[in-house]
């Protein structure tokens, strides 16, 4: 059975991605019917977390620009779908729609001055994004409510599903619609210019690729994903105000990035778990060393920052490419010694199903040359 | 009028702050090509520091040199502990190790020293100056202020133009294997880029400290306002974080005072956007060749 699994998947991006898309919708819909009310909400944050981090694992790791701001860019998003909900009746899709519109539209207007900005330029302007752009909801509290924030309604569930389980299916249909649409993505043409801008631009720009238009639309497209992940924050939340979207979460966001490995879309999900637990964790870990309540309340924050520090400095590909690394080892070991034949049960313990999903170019993001990319396997 | 004018005198005062950030940073940028985000929190953590000194009934002067000598340690070793293995990676990793050590840091001292609600004291006193029979928004430790980075300024301009050091450290900069090739330790010097640019963050850190609410987080504005500054400036210039620095402080204090505190950042942002967009490389900077 296994020996003519290989021959059947399709070679093709997009049915590829669409089947292991619906393969893991499959697995999710297994989940969320087993799981408990509260386990279904945090796996509808884990699915949210993706969508931002896929925004920003691509703008980070596929065109080398770097965004301290997609907090900022979650806000508006949830602020976004929080006034449509305080003032219209939408449909709660359109409503959606909206905010990923918006964000994507605000997405251009900081890409455009980025554009010319180099690396830490471009680090900087977003860090102050962060910071000032929360600030205006409190200036204007008339029209975002201030400390109090709008308030949000999660979707009528049709039948007798539980609300928390319809908003979780929502949030992980929209998180692999996501990444699925971001996979296809950068197998294409403009896939394949982000990261010629990332590598060189000047040999970018010889090459007839528009390099500002290029690093507008990846940036425009990450700001949509966080829009996204922001109206998903906002209503699972019930309430949309300045206090939710920190310095600490656009910083939170990058440190999951990096931990999952930028540039990989099957990464985020590392990431997204580590954001939703760690609070959990840090909790946990403080209890059971009597750390003090102190240390309790910030031991997370330090958790976020040492894992920048660790993973640049040990692992710049992050879990997933560690993770890659170490199946093509073992692959190339096992092949070594006994044929072709057992791969397939490898790749399959290796985790999850989507494991190459994303992963267009030959490593994610920095890491250029370390190894070997798993999915082009011999015919 | 009178709002004018002290608002103007506040704008000044400020601006000297961000430009001693802005000096920090330029240090660092000139020697490693690294902007570095922790600027802001080194200069925190070494003013907590001093505020524990101050606790523990240890002179006020004495805190306050300790907290610079702390902060020269503290600048040695990131370099050499955090930022010297990245060297010749991609240029985002150092910047992603140095937010890291922001939060690091920001992560210890509230759990070390908790949300601080005393104040951090000041060196002089902060009710303002009358000239004539009005009051102006202009305090003694404003002099200070002024005082403390001007000297800062000047002494910089000394090492660079008129010691061997400067000289040492500009070659490093200027052309690292040229200089290692002529015998200087340029892995030492930029250790040292790295200490003095500490040194300055503290200064900062301690200037600051009275003037906002005294939280593991209150440095977090300077440093965004400093980094504008020093952008503004050139970011290799150490004229230019000064002028960068009294540019922003101005442009912030009007923000600040005409449409709302809350406005201040996007203000900065603004200047930034509008700075870069006329001027790419910033106001003081030579224009560079772009390498193929």
């Amino acid at each position: 059975m296994s020996r003519s699994r290989r021959l059947r998947l399709p070679t093709r991006p997009f049915p590829r991605h669409l089947l292991f898309a619906l393969v893991a919708a499959a697995g999710f819909y297994g989940l969320t019917s087993v799981l408990s009310d509260y386990d279904n909400y945090r796996l509808g944050e884990i699915a949210l977390y993706a969508v931002a981090l896929a925004g920003l694992s691509v703008l980070t790791g596929m065109n080398g620009q770097i965004s301290l701001g997609h907090g900022a860019l979650m806000a508006v998003g949830a602020y976004t779908t929080a006034l449509l909900m305080t003032h219209t009746q939408l449909n709660f899709v359109v409503e959606l729609l909206a905010a990923v519109a918006v964000t994507t539209a605000m997405g251009v207007v900081v890409g455009i001055p980025a554009t010319r900005l180099k690396g830490p330029y471009l680090a900087g302007m977003t860090l102050i994004l962060a910071l000032g752009l929360p600030l205006l909801a409190d200036k204007y509290s008339a029209t975002f409510g201030g400390d109090q924030g709008l308030s949000t309604n999660s979707p009528t569930p049709p039948g007798s599903i539980s609300a928390y389980e319809w908003l979780t299916w929502i949030e992980i249909l929209g998180a692999l619609i996501t990444l699925l649409l971001l996979a296809n993505l950068l197998r294409s043409r403009f896939g394949r210019s982000f990261r010629a801008v990332r590598d060189d631009e000047i040999a970018a720009s010889l090459a007839g690729i528009h390099v500002a238009r290029t690093k507008v639309i990846a940036f425009a497209v990450s700001a949509g994903c966080a829009g996204l992940a922001g109206a998903f924050l906002g209503v699972s939340t019930g309430v949309v105000s300045t206090g939710e979207f920190p310095l600490s979460l656009s910083i939170g966001i990058l440190a999951g990035m990096v931990l999952g490995g930028a540039g990989s879309l099957m990464g985020v999900w590392w990431g997204a778990v580590a954001l939703v637990y760690l609070p959990d964790w840090s909790t946990s870990i403080s209890k059971s060393f009597s750390l003090g309540n102190g240390v309790s309340a910030y031991l997370a924050t330090i958790i976020y920052g040492v894992v920048l520090i660790v993973v640049m400095l040990l692992a710049p590909s992050g879990i997933q490419g560690g993770l890659r690394r170490g199946a093509s080892e073992i692959k190339a070991f096992i092949r070594r010694r006994r044929g072709d034949s057992v791969t397939d049960e490898l790749q399959e313990s290796e985790g999850p199903a989507m494991a190459t999903v994303g992963s267009g170019g030959p490593e994610g993001g920095w890491s250029r040359g370390e190894g070997p990319a798993t999915e082009r396997t011999d015919p | 009028m009178k709002l004018f004018v002290d608002v103007t005198l506040n704008g000044v005062a400020n601006g000297m702050i961000f430009a001693a950030m802005a000096l920090a940073l330029v240090f660092i940028y000139r020697a490693t090509s690294i902007v570095n985000f922790a600027q802001g929190a080194m200069g925190m953590f070494t003013t907590f520091i001093a505020f524990s000194l101050l606790d523990r009934g240890i002179g006020y002067w004495e805190a306050f040199a300790a907290a610079l000598g702390i902060g020269l340690v503290l600048g040695a070793l990131v370099q050499r502990v955090l930022i010297r293995p990245l060297q010749g990676k991609p240029e985002l990793n150092p910047v992603i190790v140095t937010i890291g050590l922001l939060v690091v840091l920001e992560g210890l001292a509230g759990s070390i020293w908790g949300n601080s609600a005393k104040g951090f004291p000041p060196a002089f006193s902060q009710t303002g100056l009358t000239v004539g029979h009005t009051k102006i928004a202009f305090s003694h430790f404003d002099l200070f202020i002024l005082g403390a980075v001007l000297t800062l300024m000047i002494a910089t301009l000394l090492l660079f133009r008129g010691t061997s050091l400067g000289l040492r450290m500009r070659a490093s900069a200027f052309e690292p294997e040229v200089a290692r090739l002529l015998g200087v330790r340029v892995g030492r010097i930029l250790t040292l880029g790295w200490a003095l640019a500490a040194v300055a963050g503290s200064l900062a850190g301690l200037l600051v400290a009275p003037t906002a609410s005294f939280s593991p987080y209150y440095m977090d504005l300077s440093l965004v306002f400093g980094f504008t500054a020093a952008v503004i400036g050139g970011l290799d210039s150490p004229v230019g974080a000064l002028v960068g620095g009294l540019i922003t402080g101005l442009c912030v204090s009007y923000v600040g005072g005409y449409l709302g505190a809350s406005l201040q950042p996007l203000g900065a942002l603004a200047l930034l956007m509008v700075t870069l967009t006329a001027r790419p490389q910033g106001i003081f900077a030579r224009p560079e060749a772009r390498r193929v």
